[in-house]
């Protein structure tokens, strides 16, 4: 039968419950800390793999990050040999319909969009939830557009914009809307950097970097 | 009752979903498709044989007023475990229930079997209670999310029948309530003589 309650059983019964349950966490925590990281690495790089051009370098690895209204994103450069093709930028928004969505989005330097691909969101399944379906016409009405083109406009159709609503899921629609724009500023602040970083190099490389400049612009 | 009555009572005369009514927190939460619902329940098949086997175990020596403090501790490392382990090893289904694994701790079928089971039964009659009851809260949860998901989606385990929406609500919170009743009211007309 039980021990008896007495405080010194008690301590002593509680205290080695406690040891042995934090011993076998720490244990199973060693074990699984590199399939983890493996398996998150894994998950951005098949998610930057989707949105950006062809690559050859290890975006992930090039990673930084720039702060654009206080909020900060991640940015993985794409670059095949030492010429960047095209940026993946994890951004967020807050404005979804179940909470934060964050998606990745590619851009050419020229500040197209090239794909979007969501990486989190807890939007209403059969509703919101078709954000996730990347061969949709919400999806892939993105693909090619460019957030600086003055004839287009990055909001829903209700909101006077071109971008069509998902049936039902306006919120959802809108927060997609947003990351985008989101992720659009981070672009161009990378983008900035990046065209200062090639004006410092020297002289034969400015004219690249001119033209470079030039298409962001366009 | 022999030990494969353990079982078989777990699933029918005790089913946990159906006739305990306990753990509706993830019932009504995670079966918005078949197999989410089955990934909760074996999620939970899982915590549970394992904490009923600890629990048994460790049951004499406990004393009882720190009962409860200590099988909470038990469980809750267990399910740390299990998110780790889901984590690395199968990430798209983590994806999915991450929320609610953490609610696995304090689902009340874990700690109402330990308490009702577990402390005064042998290792082995806990395991397969263990195995009864995960069981029997599986196959509530796929007939649910099933029943669900077809409704709402038109589809069966992620292979869409027919083309178009469904009813969505189905999908939705109201339809959780509305399945959970109708089937509650099925099963216990279906066993109860």
């Amino acid at each position: 039968m039980a021990r008896e309650s007495t405080f010194v059983n008690m301590s002593v019964t509680l205290f080695a419950v406690c040891l042995i349950a934090s011993a076998v966490l720490g244990g199973v925590y060693a074990l699984t800390k590199e399939p983890i990281d493996a398996a998150q690495i894994a998950k951005i790089n098949g998610a930057i793999g989707g949105v950006v051009p062809e690559f050859d370098n290890a975006p992930s690895a090039e990673m930084f990050t720039v702060e654009v209204d206080g909020k900060k994103s991640n940015v993985y450069p794409a670059k095949k040999g030492e010429e960047i093709v095209g940026y993946a930028i994890e951004a967020s928004s807050s404005k979804g319909f179940g909470g934060n969505i964050t998606l990745m989005v590619g851009f050419k330097p020229d500040g197209s969009l090239v794909k979007t691909s969501v990486i989190s969101h807890a939007e209403t399944p059969g509703l919101g939830a078709k954000i996730d379906d990347s061969q949709s016409h919400f999806v892939t009405q993105f693909e090619g557009r460019n957030p600086a083109d003055p004839n287009f406009k990055l909001s829903v159709k209700k909101d006077g914009g071109d971008i069509d609503a998902i049936t039902a899921s306006t919120i959802t629609s809108r927060a997609y809307c947003d990351v985008i724009e989101n992720a659009y500023k981070a672009f161009c602040e990378a983008n900035k950097n990046n065209v200062k970083a090639d004006a410092e190099q020297p002289v034969e490389e400015v004219q690249e970097a001119a033209n470079a400049s030039e298409e962001a612009q366009n | 009752m022999g030990k494969f009555g353990l079982i078989l009572k777990g699933i029918i005369k005790e089913n946990p979903t159906f006739v305990l009514v306990l753990g509706m927190c993830p019932t009504l939460g995670t079966t918005t498709s078949a197999i989410n619902g089955m990934g909760m329940g074996l999620a939970t098949t899982f915590v549970l044989i394992l904490s009923n086997m600890v629990i048994s175990a460790i049951a004499p020596l406990i004393p009882a007023k720190v009962k409860i403090p200590s099988y909470i501790v038990v469980i809750a490392a267990l399910v740390t475990v299990l998110q780790f382990v889901m984590q690395a090893y199968v990430p798209a289904l983590y994806a999915t229930l991450g929320l609610f694994i953490p609610l696995i701790v304090v689902n009340c079928i874990v700690l109402g079997r330990a308490e009702a089971f577990a402390c005064k039964n042998s290792v082995i009659d806990s395991v397969l209670d263990g195995v009864g009851i995960g069981l029997g809260f599986t196959l509530s949860l796929t007939t649910i999310g099933f029943v669900r998901e077809l409704l709402g989606g038109l589809s069966v385990f992620g292979n869409k029948l027919v083309e178009g929406d469904g009813m969505l609500a189905f999908v939705l919170a109201p339809g959780a309530f509305l399945v959970l009743g109708y089937l509650m009211v099925l099963f216990n007309k279906a066993t109860k003589k």
